[in-house]
């Protein structure tokens, strides 16, 4: 600490060069702190806590093979389901295509299984009562300026109703919340009742997309989804039970595997900084030889140049990358607010801080190791003579 | 001091003016101007002057490894990076347009925007593929294709998980609509048994998709008599019969799309009309190159803006480096210089070097970074869930022009990092110049 202003002076010494400096550490942790906003926004899709207890059901033929509602009362009687329900898929357009909706077509007692979407009582009973009641998500209902209320006339991509109308609509009884910023791109569910898609729409009559399970223990997870399989083995409708966070973290997989495209520029980035902020180090500390050894030669020891040189580029990199990790939080932040869930991104929480920190640590350490070894083991003669 | 951060704030700003300029110019601008600084260099006095100093700067190089490395470095990586993630653009977006064409037309039903979310009766498809704009084959046969989709899940040949694969099934008019799909092995599919043709795409994503052996797909065993190349989207998928698909996958008579080749592609507007006018009809009809852009359209402007952003970031630290390195240089060279003006050299030739010197350095990252991209993505394969619900697969596509866009890239970024030191080597006063140490 007290050699502080010693190097407080040398990083002085050449302003422009240490400025110069600085804006490229502070690119770099920017570019680290958006994408890795990025990759973590797509790692943590589906890791809820609430979806450590759900199990999904889908067809084992395929996603898009639908499953007979009679096995509701078999699943909901499997011993460690505490409560179970099932959904359609419903897909359409609000107004125009270019607004597509992906709805879900839900059974009683489907919000009992999904805490993490938090509702006014007064809601909930309304959308018991209202068999064209339709719940949504915040994000859904901001997006298209919809209030508590309104009718909203949505067209079916698949399911026509019996009378021949593409139309379906709904009356928005109540809109859910929900609180973790990291389950944003969750608010903007659309939810009705599948009993009155089922009674109107003419198709699929009678049959379900996949069910939802909830299990008293997670650790009986892997056993109770064996056993809801075991009910349809060898039938013609053959299922495959899941962990919701599994399934949801496979289906992210299937569209992008951001984790080597964002591994991969972030090497290139970091490759680079380490050569030029070690080119930086390097040449400050040539070009103060003669400096050193006067400071050696009044009686400071090897191993406090040592810690000057280091403390240098330690400074260096943690003002540069702490500013660029602020910058970040600002762009990521702005871009949030401006577009809400339509792009994957996480807000930098501190994991990125953390590790964007640690980061600035080792590449310090790194580049200045050489300049201080060259800086401690200095001979005062030949250093003052130039040589 | 606030006047250099003035200067710096105003040059990072320019510098990022001047690289969208740069990006909006054509790439044979760069041959041109290269060619007009060689005449230059070559024919009038300042110009051989110029090249001398260039020269001498360069001579120097091999002294400062470490600086002339952090441009070169540098600028490689953003080249890298800009043209990795363009050409995984390009690829995904030429993969789905070349599955369509504009004399080729998809009929779903209203308002379903993907093949999966739609679903058409037998009458529907029969009313639409008798339309007069259809053309029809020698037998006097329209040549109109119901399709069925149907999504099943396989493992994939990397990891051993689980992925979507689309199963289409067609009928025999199929192969006159889709003249790209041929036979690379094998033989087509025989109707009404559980015979497979697989994509080649298809074949090497997944699994235990070789020719001659058996998978299970809905329950069933099936047989893959066949490998086929249609060098777009469709080698993603599996082909089978469209009546064995349907009894097997339970989907009942109705097929997804239908597919037709229209006699001329001027009558795509007719066929549209006629459609729309037919009171029995309730269909959206396109040409598959409309419905197959835009498929792409969202994923690859997504790519692209995340490839742009990235390396604009990226060159403006790369602009920072450069400006360091050639800062360095100079006040290594000051007395060179100084002397040099008192010689009578004027201050044309010292910008020139000095910027000669910043592009060289920059041309040189540019070629490292675009090879490197070529070398590790030339012939890389990607793939993502399609809007079928089901992998697409496609190739990085590292074209010349995405290869030249790199080098311009690298030129702009010389050229910024090298202009601001340039001018001050220039306007360096000669005789404080000859005392500097």
């Amino acid at each position: 600490m007290k050699y502080l202003h010693l190097v407080w002076a040398a990083m002085l010494r050449r302003k422009a060069r240490t400025l110069l400096t600085l804006l490229s550490i502070m690119l770099a942790f920017l570019l680290f702190g958006v994408l890795d906003s990025v990759r973590s926004a797509f790692m943590e899709a589906g890791h809820n806590v609430a979806a450590v207890h759900r199990l999904v059901t889908f067809s084992k033929a395929s996603l898009t093979v639908p499953l007979p509602k009679s096995l509701y009362s078999r699943i909901e009687a499997v011993p460690g389901v505490s409560e179970a329900a099932y959904v359609n898929w419903f897909g359409g357009y609000y107004q125009t295509p270019k607004h597509a909706l992906g709805g879900e077509a839900v059974g009683a007692g489907f919000f009992a299984l999904f805490p993490e979407y938090e509702m006014p009582a007064t809601e909930r009973r309304a959308f018991a009562a209202i068999r064209t009641g339709v719940v949504v998500g915040e994000g859904l209902a901001r997006r298209y300026h919809w209030k508590l209320g309104d009718k909203i006339p949505v067209q079916a991509d698949i399911f026509a109703q019996k009378n021949g109308s593409n139309t379906w609509t709904f009356d928005l009884v109540g809109i859910y919340h929900v609180s973790a910023a990291r389950l944003e791109s969750e608010e903007y569910g659309f939810y009705f009742h599948w009993d009155y898609f089922d009674q109107a729409s003419a198709l699929g009559n009678g049959t379900v997309n996949w069910y939802v399970e909830r299990v008293a223990d997670p650790r009986q997870a892997d056993r109770i989804a064996r056993a809801i399989d075991a009910l349809s083995a060898n039938s013609d409708h053959e299922t495959q039970t899941q962990r919701e966070d599994a399934f949801a973290a496979h289906l992210i997989s299937q569209y992008v595997d951001m984790g080597p495209i964002v591994g991969a520029i972030l090497g290139a980035v970091f490759f680079t900084l380490i050569l030029l902020t070690s080119n930086t180090m390097t040449q400050a500390v040539r070009e103060r030889v003669p400096e050193l050894a006067i400071l050696k030669t009044l009686g400071f020891p090897g191993r406090g140049i040592l810690s000057l040189v280091l403390g240098e580029s330690v400074l260096l990199l943690a003002s540069g990358g702490a500013a660029g990790l602020v910058l970040a939080s600002l762009v990521v932040g702005l871009v949030r607010a401006r577009l809400g869930a339509q792009i994957p991104l996480l807000p930098v929480g501190w994991a990125i801080w953390l590790q964007g920190l640690g980061l600035t640590a080792l590449i310090g350490v790194l580049v200045g190791a050489l300049p201080a070894r060259h800086g401690m083991r200095l001979r005062i003669v030949d250093a003052l003579s130039g040589h | 001091m606030y006047q250099k951060i003035a200067s710096f704030v105003t040059s990072s700003i320019a510098a990022i003016g001047a690289l969208a300029a740069l990006a909006l110019l054509p790439s044979w601008s760069l041959v041109l101007a290269c060619a007009v600084l060689v005449g230059w260099f070559s024919l009038t006095r300042v110009g051989r002057q110029a090249w001398s100093v260039a020269q001498m700067g360069m001579a120097t190089l091999p002294q400062r490894p470490g600086a002339a490395s952090v441009v070169v470095v540098g600028i490689a990586g953003v080249v890298g990076v800009l043209v990795a993630l363009l050409s995984l653009a390009q690829g995904l977006e030429s993969t789905l347009r070349q599955a369509g064409t504009d004399d080729t037309a998809i009929v779903l039903r209203a308002g379903s925007q993907t093949e999966i979310s739609s679903s058409l009766d037998r009458d529907t498809a029969t009313i639409a593929g008798e339309e007069p704009e259809v053309l029809r084959d020698a037998r006097g046969q329209p040549m109109a294709s119901p399709e069925l989709i149907t999504v099943a899940s396989l493992p994939k040949s990397s990891d051993g998980r689980p992925a979507n694969v689309a199963i289409r099934g067609v009928e025999q008019a199929a192969w006159g609509v889709h003249p790209d799909v041929r036979i690379l092995a094998g033989r087509r599919f025989t109707p009404g048994l559980r015979e497979l043709i697989v994509g080649k795409a298809a074949a090497r994503e997944f699994k235990g998709l070789t020719l001659g052996s058996s998978v299970v797909l809905g329950g069933q065993p099936w047989t893959i008599v066949g490998e086929f190349d249609s060098g777009n989207a469709h080698d993603s998928e599996l082909w089978a019969d469209v009546d064995v698909v349907a009894s097997v996958y339970r989907h009942g008579s109705n097929v997804s799309s239908l597919t037709v080749r229209l006699s001329n592609a001027a009558h795509f507007q007719a066929f549209k009309a006629a459609l729309a006018g037919d009171p029995r009809l309730k269909v959206d009809v396109s040409t598959t190159r409309t419905y197959y852009e835009k498929q792409s359209e969202a994923l690859g402007r997504m790519i692209r803006i995340l490839g742009t952003t990235v390396a604009i970031i990226m060159a403006v630290g790369a602009v920072f480096g450069a400006l360091n390195t050639m800062y360095t240089a100079i006040a290594i060279r000051t007395r060179e210089i100084a002397t040099l003006r008192a010689m009578g050299f004027r201050s044309a030739p010292v910008v020139v070097s000095v910027l000669t010197e910043t592009i060289l350095l920059a041309l040189a990252g540019g070629a490292l970074g675009a090879a490197l991209a070529w070398a590790l993505f030339g012939h890389y394969t990607a793939s993502t869930l399609g809007s079928n619900f089901s992998q697409v697969v496609f190739e990085f596509r590292v074209t010349p022009a995405l290869l030249a866009a790199g080098l311009k890239w690298a030129v702009a970024i010389g050229l910024i990092g090298g202009l601001l030191p340039a001018l001050l080597a220039a306007r360096m006063p000669v005789t404080s110049g000859l005392k500097a140490l």
